[in-house]
């Protein structure tokens, strides 16, 4: 049985006529490293800021240890929030920041002082507590952040895209010193981002969201392995979607040729969407393939080719170690394991836009 | 050649202007200590304007009197104006243009027309005295602090409230500890604006007041007519003093400049 810390109970809010969130449900267990990832527009922020306080559901509840704290004011509960623009007080040096939380709490001063240090410790920040926070850089400004927050000992820890405004290579690093942190402190994190890369990173559990609805939860394998639907499959990773029909269990038809899958239980000559990972297809003679085109691009990657080759209409999408040569005719071949075969969406709710 | 022509000509397009705008309070201030009542011989330097203008009741009567208002409207105006920002500020975007072309409008409006109507106004409701006169101050000082604070709440970012309340701060002390820090500028540059305009103004005042209350302005008005004394020269000249250092204060106070500086580089 799961030790579940926070639960928002069929949560819903309507911004200016438009539906954010509709009836979410969610667990989110003790020590948990969860990321609500999607598009922006898709409801996460918006989730996350209702657990925060910030916002109030028009309808539903949430939960904390079993407790309702729907109409709790954010500094009634023992939760911390990492905000986007990460906020610090300009007025107040770095030591008064983090300090600010413990104040208010009138812990003694010697506890301050030995608290801000751990922090800053933590946060590999040692010997700024002078500077005023305009005088950081922005990598720097939201490590104090994260450990204004930590010092309070919050229950749950909300990171709202928080590293969303740093360059790739700080953001990996910090992704990095995030789990440690995690991992030190022992608190639960519920991190929100667009960024699919940093959610399968760092996450224990990822919710997959779009226009207000939990499209897919799971682990980061199981998300990137087998995604329930074409806008999961499209908005983790890169991967090929196309209509086939399922002629018998194992058995797909895509674009007139028959390819052994694994899936089973679909209706005969049921449409549905099928997803192949760049890295899945293999390019081979053009007589071998279950598929054969003629290769329209290739594009050098560093670690691999990105080849399209070009198979009736559609242009499929291949990652490769081995290049190949523009405007010649090759087959595409493909283990059963590596076809994923979808339900086509039935409701218009779950009808999701494909991103371009 | 052209160049220094071109450079030439700016420099004395500038001096120019400089001149026209600044050697008549020039003169006011040399002719403050010019021993003779003539306003085109020099006389000799003397201080005895400046004695005889702190031993008359009647001048510094008006002074307290111009100082107190102008405090006094300022004060109330900078509360309600910052209060009034809060609140247009978390107007929707159509609400907020509206509210802030009223706004604007007492600042356009020909003080007369305000002065008048005003007056009208209080006839009906309040006695025309001291009391009158603040209220109408503190009316047309209002939108100068909306107007200088605005900016600096369009500039805060939101969540440094928010960021407040979630570390356990509630709505007063958010709002004090945090809130208020970051407008400090805006507010204090608003009401020595607020301060300036009040001390400044004749025509609200003037139709404003009742019977004895006089500011400086309406008391030389009045005087105007027995000729300007030269006691008035040492008075303007020490106004001019007071609104050049509380404009060197605005402009170069360590909050204000450094927030400005930062704004600049985030553009």
């Amino acid at each position: 049985m799961k030790d579940v810390i926070l639960q928002l109970d069929s949560v819903s809010k309507t911004f200016d006529g438009k539906k954010v969130l509709d009836n979410l449900n969610l667990e989110i267990g003790r020590n948990e490293f969860i990321t609500l990832l999607g598009p922006s527009g898709c409801g996460k922020s918006t989730t996350l800021r209702i657990i925060g306080g910030f916002v109030k559901p028009d309808s539903g509840r949430v939960l904390f240890e079993g407790k309702d704290i729907t109409d709790l004011s954010p500094d009634k509960r023992n939760i911390n929030t990492v905000f986007q623009k990460y906020s610090l007080f300009p007025h107040m040096n770095v030591a008064e920041n983090i300090a600010f939380g413990l104040k208010l709490k009138k812990k003694s001063s010697q506890y301050i002082k030995d608290k801000i240090k751990y922090a800053l410790k933590l946060v590999n920040m040692d010997g700024y507590e002078e500077r005023k926070p305009d005088s950081l850089s922005g990598g720097q400004q939201q490590r104090v952040a994260i450990a204004r927050a930590i010092v309070n000992e919050p229950d749950v820890l909300l990171l709202d895209e928080p590293l969303g405004a740093l360059d790739l290579k700080l953001r990996h690093g910090m992704q990095r010193e995030l789990i440690k942190i995690k991992k030190e402190v022992g608190i639960t994190f519920i991190y929100v981002t667009h960024d699919q890369e940093e959610a399968l990173t760092m996450s224990d559990r990822i919710v997959v969201m779009n226009k207000g609805i939990i499209q897919q939860m799971g682990t980061s394998k199981s998300i990137y392995d087998e995604p329930q639907n074409a806008f999961v499959a499209d908005f983790i990773g890169d991967s090929n979607i196309i209509d086939g029909v399922m002629k018998a269990d194992r058995l797909v038809e895509i674009q007139g040729a028959a390819i052994p899958c694994v899936d089973e239980g679909f209706g005969r000559d049921e449409l549905v969407d099928v997803v192949i990972r760049p890295e899945d297809l293999v390019i081979t003679r053009e007589d071998q393939g279950y598929l054969k085109g003629m290769v329209v691009s290739i594009i050098f990657k560093g670690a691999y080719y990105e080849i399209k080759v070009r198979v009736g209409q559609y242009d499929w999408v291949i990652q490769s170690v081995n290049p190949a040569q523009i405007g010649s005719m090759v087959g595409l071949t493909i283990l059963p394991d590596n076809i994923q075969i979808m339900h086509k969406p039935h409701s218009e709710d779950a009808q999701v836009e494909k991103r371009d | 050649m052209v160049e220094k022509l071109k450079n030439w000509l700016s420099r004395f397009y500038i001096g120019i202007i400089l001149l026209f705008m600044y050697a008549p309070i020039l003169v006011l201030i040399v002719l403050s200590f010019n021993q003779s009542r003539s306003r085109v011989v020099w006389g000799g330097f003397t201080l005895s304007w400046y004695k005889s203008l702190f031993s008359n009741a009647q001048i510094m009567d008006a002074l307290w009197t111009t100082l107190v208002l102008a405090f006094l409207s300022a004060f109330i105006a900078t509360i309600i104006g910052v209060m009034g920002a809060l609140g247009i500020h978390a107007m929707r975007r159509k609400n907020y243009q509206v509210m802030m072309m009223f706004t604007d409008i007492p600042l356009l409006n020909a003080d007369i027309v305000t002065g008048i109507a005003l007056m009208l106004w209080f006839v009906r409701f309040l006695p025309l005295g001291f009391t009158s006169v603040v209220v109408a101050h503190i009316t047309f000082n209002i939108p100068y602090v909306i107007l200088s604070v605005m900016p600096r709440i369009q500039q805060m970012n939101v969540s440094l409230y928010e960021a407040a309340r979630d570390l356990g701060a509630n709505a007063v002390y958010g709002f004090f500890r945090v809130v208020l820090p970051q407008l400090a500028s805006g507010i204090l540059s608003g009401f020595f604006m607020a301060f300036t305009m009040s001390m400044d103004d004749f025509v609200i005042t003037y139709f404003t007041k009742g019977a004895g209350v006089n500011t400086l302005s309406t008391m030389i008005y009045a005087q105007i007519r027995r000729g300007i004394k030269p006691e008035l020269y040492a008075l303007s000249t020490i106004i001019f003093a007071f609104v050049f250092i509380i404009l060197i204060l605005v402009n170069y106070w360590p909050g204000a400049s450094g927030k400005g500086k930062r704004a600049e580089k985030d553009y």
